[in-house]
């Protein structure tokens, strides 16, 4: 066949274009991120993403990873929906090539990735969402790694607190309708046995509930003392909404969800009455690492004065040790490869992070690396969560 | 034993149901159709209000009016773009042009408004007081007060003003109305203008208790609908009587039994009402000429 000048240069070029695609491409790592950047808890995806980005910008700034490759954030906005959580993990790993996903707030949407990482065999790192079978959960190989707290610890945690604090005999609890309500209805089931308290009863909202007065009413009518309350923004705020309501005024224990969003804002005068669960704190003495991060922050978002302004800032802390901790799990593998990278994951050298000092954060026994330990309790002040005293 | 505050939250919930139902039946007597953008036209309403009142710091006296004002514009919007041309050619395709417009609405505010709720601090309405050992929010007393005589003045424009019997005349023959010299094509517009002025209304109502967001609207469209459907959407007391109803007994729901049974039951009794009352309890038959 004889070619025509045009298509003889074009046979030429053509296998440039081919050679210099991967090139570009490989001189960049991919991490992905699945989390809520719209809806009740946008707030929650934004401060993941800040702690992210702060710490990808100071691996990049000491020379990248993988000798010399810079660090890239993907994000993908999950709506707070399993499905579209699913496709954009998906996407992130078969278009993007990502070498490991993030997730966000939602357990729901953590949870419906397990097949997903399983099968692809890329490597999840959890930085908020706290549902227990979201790590625990029977599979071999386990693709599913966690920077955050896990909800049988907290729900032991919760029941302790109210139990110590508030010399609670009967807590209630009032749940989300969703996967993450229920593994923290088994978590306290549990933590109330081992703990010799009887639950007053645990009841569920949804999460468009305009008020849920009527399952207040069975928790007061069982006796509660307490309410323990797991719930993201929106709907925890209702929740407060109705015990203001109600004009009852027992302590509420929350999980962390309502640091996720504007509860300050949402939930009405009895917002600050509200004890809830945090991996960090930003105020107080930090560490080296701690005001690193805290100065990094008031350079980037001109918003943030002080620490008060840092919201929703477990996401932040998180995100920050977890991106930290992937690097070196990316080093460690010397490859973008997920199988090699989950392995890497069981022999991290020793880090210094903002919540701790990581030695061997992970294993196959326990793919969470904090652990109750390294909880504090916190209450809002104006719109920061301020550690109790 | 169900609770007076379980009760008078049930009534103020249903009352926001009736009051969208009522947007519902009025496009539906004069022109056949319905505007299934209620719902977000009521979450627009919530956000005008929260731009207005607590964003650019507007007397109430002056954001309410304007927010009705958006609202009603909205309707004429809606029956001009996504209803008349379909009505034009016999389609029923405004049902599917009405929804997307919900949808376009709803996310041309998220990208305008914002990702996340926000409140509207009116502590003179949204802080409870307490009557009989139940605690009750002012607002929860305002909304049905506002549904029943919103419903009354209904009545008595059809029973007692030109306007409303030109309404009724075109309800019941289109074509005999317009003979008689009615300009149905306006009072179309109008019943647009009403049904979607109720729900910015309904919206400015609720927004104290369920916060402001984007898709704050969608499922209480959603039940707004169902409440028309079992009030029967031909009468206008039957539909607030069964959005009222219908908020009433979602709430007892909610108390007697886990809360997931509330839409199964909600929806449930819906279609058992409509098997054996297929025009909804306060419906009359319809009549088809052949």
């Amino acid at each position: 066949m004889k070619l025509t000048p045009t298509q003889y240069l074009g046979s030429l070029l053509l296998p440039l274009v081919f050679l210099s695609t991967p090139t570009s491409a490989q001189e960049q790592v991919k991490i992905g991120l699945v989390a809520a950047l719209s809806g009740d808890s946008a707030l929650s995806g934004e401060s993941i993403t800040r702690g992210m980005t702060v710490a990808i910008d100071e691996i990049n700034a000491k020379g990248g990873v993988l000798g010399g490759k810079k660090l890239v954030l993907v994000r993908r906005d999950d709506e707070s929906n399993p499905a579209k959580g699913q496709l954009a993990a998906r996407e992130l790993i078969e278009k993007e090539k990502v070498a490991v996903v993030f997730g966000g707030i939602d357990t729901p949407v953590s949870m419906s990735l397990i097949n997903v990482m399983s099968e692809l065999k890329t490597p999840y790192m959890g930085v908020w969402a706290a549902g227990t079978g979201i790590t625990n959960n029977n599979k071999n190989p386990n693709y599913m790694f966690r920077v955050s707290a896990v909800d049988e610890r907290v729900d032991a945690g919760m029941l302790k607190y109210a139990q110590d604090k508030f010399k609670s005999k009967r807590p209630g609890s009032m749940l989300v309708n969703n996967p993450w309500g229920d593994s923290n209805m088994k978590g306290l089931e549990k933590a109330a046995a081992a703990l010799n308290i009887t639950l007053a009863g645990q009841e569920k909202y949804n999460v468009n509930d305009i008020d849920t007065t009527a399952q207040l009413t069975r928790l007061k009518n069982a006796g509660a003392d307490s309410i323990i309350l797991v719930g993201n923004t929106g709907v925890a705020a209702q929740v407060m909404k109705s015990m203001e309501r109600m004009n009852w005024n027992v302590p509420v224990v929350s999980h962390w969800g309502i640091s996720g969003g504007r509860f300050d804002e949402l939930a009405g005068p009895r917002y600050k009455d509200v004890v809830f669960v945090q991996t960090y704190s930003f105020f107080g003495k930090q560490s080296p690492v701690g005001d690193k991060v805290i100065a990094e922050l008031k350079k980037r978002y001109p918003e943030i004065k002080g620490v008060n302004d840092i919201v929703a800032p477990v996401g932040t802390a998180n995100a920050y040790d977890a991106t930290m901790l992937t690097a070196l799990a990316i080093n460690k593998a010397g490859s973008t490869n997920g199988e090699k990278i989950r392995e890497a994951y069981y022999d991290l050298p020793e880090y210094k992070g903002l919540i701790k000092t990581y030695k061997k954060p992970f294993s196959a026994e326990s793919q969470d690396a904090l652990t109750d330990r390294d909880y504090i309790w916190v209450h809002f002040v104006g719109n920061a969560a301020v550690p109790v005293n | 034993m169900i609770s007076l505050d379980v009760l008078i939250a049930g009534l103020a919930t249903g009352s926001i149901y009736g009051l969208l139902a009522l947007g519902y039946h009025i496009t539906f007597v004069v022109s056949n159709t319905v505007n299934f953008s209620l719902g977000a036209t009521l979450m627009f309403g919530a956000v005008m209000f929260y731009e207005l009142h607590t964003r650019l710091g507007l007397d109430i006296f002056i954001a309410v009016p304007l927010v009705l004002l958006f609202s009603g514009l909205l309707g004429m919007i809606v029956e001009r773009f996504f209803v008349r041309p379909f009505c034009q050619n016999n389609s029923v395709s405004w049902l599917l042009s009405t929804i997307a417009f919900g949808i376009i609405l709803e996310n041309i505010v998220r990208f305008t408004f914002g990702q996340e709720p926000r409140s509207i601090p009116m502590p003179s309405i949204s802080e409870p007081i307490r009557l009989f050992n139940a605690g009750i929010y002012p607002i929860e007393f305002i909304i049905p007060a506002v549904g029943i005589s919103v419903a009354l003045m209904l009545w008595l424009l059809s029973k007692k003003t030109i306007v409303g019997r030109a309404l009724l005349a075109a309800a019941q023959n289109r074509d005999a109305a317009i003979l008689q010299g009615i300009n149905v094509k306006k009072l179309i517009i109008l019943a647009y203008v009403v049904s979607t002025a109720l729900a910015g209304l309904a919206g400015m109502l609720i927004a104290p208790k369920l916060n402001v967001s984007a898709g704050m609207g969608t499922l209480i469209g959603l039940k707004a609908f169902a409440a028309a459907i079992i009030g029967g959407i031909l009468s206008a007391p039957g539909c607030l009587v069964a959005g009222i109803g219908y908020g009433v007994f979602e709430s007892i729901v909610a108390a007697q039994l886990p809360s997931a049974f509330r839409e199964i039951l909600g929806f449930g009794l819906l279609i058992i009402i409509l098997i054996f009352k297929p025009n909804g309890l306060f419906g009359k038959k319809g009549v088809y000429k052949v």
